[in-house]
């Protein structure tokens, strides 16, 4: 099978995330490691919905999050967590 | 019962665009997505608004689009990422009607006959529906709101990008007619050249002329187009998961290089064969006729098809019957370019069969098992680990798995070209 390829962009960063898995189904990320390597807990996730991400180029789950007092988009594409850079 | 509407859904661009959103740095230059050269699938297959601008057209092999477009910004094709975006469109579609046809990766009608006093009505949909591919999706479409496919699909034609067409029993005279007739679904290069001798060039020429005599020169088919002009399609929209009744399973490949003998036309039919064979059995058909496509170097192709005396899923029986085909056909006049195999007439696996008295029943049953042994160990371990041997005999040829490089096209309008 052909491999989906990736696309590589400065402004696509892909992150690792942990998330909780609730017994009755379902899952929410906790926080994720930024490319500086530090862990960033996400506060509160104030929307989920499916969004293209023209900055970053993509498309996937969008998590609208709250992290140290900010807005930010985590993106869940197929089974990688991606972020937009500024 | 009310008026039907009906929606068609056309992506724009559609591997372009989604090459261009995961590509932003070129989303503004002239993109087209071409086939691997080195496999000599060296052509256009989509290209984006910018290209298009430069005369660039789908089909055309790179060197030439090039020449129309010096900067032109030429990627590789991401199949697995395309039908992604195909399924995800399709789930949009199905969150307003359970009746979405698919016809190719990037089109769709969908019936909304049944959901409009819940959503609204066709244009609404319609409007909702690209506002949805757009923001969730990140791509353009245009749709087409119509009382039949036929209209739907013409409006989705008409404007684009990301647009809205209606065509109503109350505009189509207007709409419709004055569009050349080769806008018309299944009126081709040939058919439209037919119809110009006859000084008939637009969809309104078609309908006002006397259905009689078009089928004086196009058969069945000018009857189907003038009722095609003139909106009394009546074809239904086929419900999901139903358009699968499958009626063949074929595979043709443009060979990486040219076959200029026997031996190489046999190796590629064992290729195709078997993976024809293996797509029968894990949908538990056996097919009772197969079918040749050659095309050679020129472009000239011809089929042929031969019947068995039994059904079968054996790859070697139709790797047998396809080479005894084409050597009772060809002449070797020019190396060839392509060639496909199809198994036809298919029925089910486990039908009841006649044993017979003359043939190795026993042999048969053992070449059964060789083949079900054949499906796991490439299940479990891949395609090339286990091989015939008379493929290793060339790198190149041996080394194509179309079972598992198969790529969807569009089915046709009318399956297996069967009238209404």
């Amino acid at each position: 099978m052909m491999e989906e390829k990736n696309y590589c962009h400065p402004h696509k960063v892909y992150v690792s995330v942990k998330a909780v898995f609730h017994s009755d189904g379902g899952f929410k990320p906790v926080s994720f490691i930024w490319e500086d390597g530090q862990e960033y807990e996400i506060s509160r996730v104030t929307d989920i919905r499916r969004a293209a991400s023209l900055k970053a180029g993509g498309s996937g789950i969008r998590y609208t999050c709250r992290v140290e007092n900010r807005e930010v988009y985590l993106f869940l594409e197929e089974d990688r967590w991606f972020m937009e850079k500024k | 019962m009310g008026e039907r509407v009906i929606l068609h859904a056309d992506i724009n661009n559609f591997y372009a665009s989604v090459e261009c959103l995961h590509r932003p740095e070129i989303r503004n230059k002239p993109v087209a997505v071409c086939g691997d050269p080195a496999a000599r699938h060296g052509i256009v297959l989509a290209k984006n608004y910018p290209a298009k601008a430069t005369g660039i057209k789908t089909g055309e092999v790179i060197w030439q689009a090039r020449q129309k477009c010096p900067q032109l910004v030429v990627v590789p094709p991401n199949y697995p990422l395309y039908l992604r975006f195909g399924r995800l469109a399709r789930n949009i579609y199905s969150s307003y009607t359970d009746q979405v046809e698919p016809f190719g990766l990037d089109e769709a009608w969908l019936d909304v006959s049944g959901s409009t006093h819940i959503f609204g009505d066709g244009i609404r949909i319609a409007d909702e529906i690209r506002e949805r591919i757009k923001s969730e999706l990140g791509i353009t479409a245009s749709v087409g709101v119509s009382y039949n496919k036929i209209f739907a699909k013409l409006g989705s034609d008409m404007k684009k990008p990301d647009a809205t067409t209606v065509i109503t029993r109350d505009n189509f005279k207007q709409v419709v007619w004055p569009l050349p007739a080769g806008d018309l679904l299944y009126v081709g290069r040939a058919t439209k050249h037919k119809l110009a001798r006859r000084g008939i060039s637009s969809i309104g020429d078609i309908a006002g002329n006397d259905p009689g005599y078009l089928r004086s020169f196009l058969g069945k088919w000018g009857e189907v187009l003038w009722s095609f002009a003139n909106g009394f399609d009546s074809s239904a929209v086929v419900r999901q998961g139903e358009e699968s009744l499958i009626k063949s399973v074929g595979n043709s490949i443009t060979t990486p290089r040219d076959l200029e003998s026997d031996e190489d036309v046999q190796m590629i039919f064992y290729v195709l064969s078997e993976s024809v064979a293996a797509r029968m059995r894990e949908h538990g058909f056996k097919c009772r006729t197969v079918q040749i496509q050659v095309r050679d170097k020129d472009l000239s192709s011809f089929g042929a098809q031969g019947k068995f005396s039994k059904p079968t899923y054996i790859s070697s029986d139709l790797a047998e019957k396809a080479m005894e085909l084409f050597r009772a056909n060809y002449s070797w006049a020019n190396p060839i370019r392509s060639v496909g195999v199809r198994g036809c007439d298919l029925i089910a696996a486990d039908s009841q069969e006649q044993l017979s008295l003359f043939e190795n029943e026993a042999r048969r049953m053992k070449q059964d098992k060789i083949e079900a042994t054949v499906d796991v160990l490439r299940y479990r371990f891949g395609h090339f680990s286990i091989q015939r041997a008379v493929l290793l005999k060339d790198n190149d040829l041996g080394a194509i798995n179309p079972k598992e490089e198969h790529v969807i096209h569009p089915v046709a309008f009318f399956k297996e070209g069967r009238l209404p």
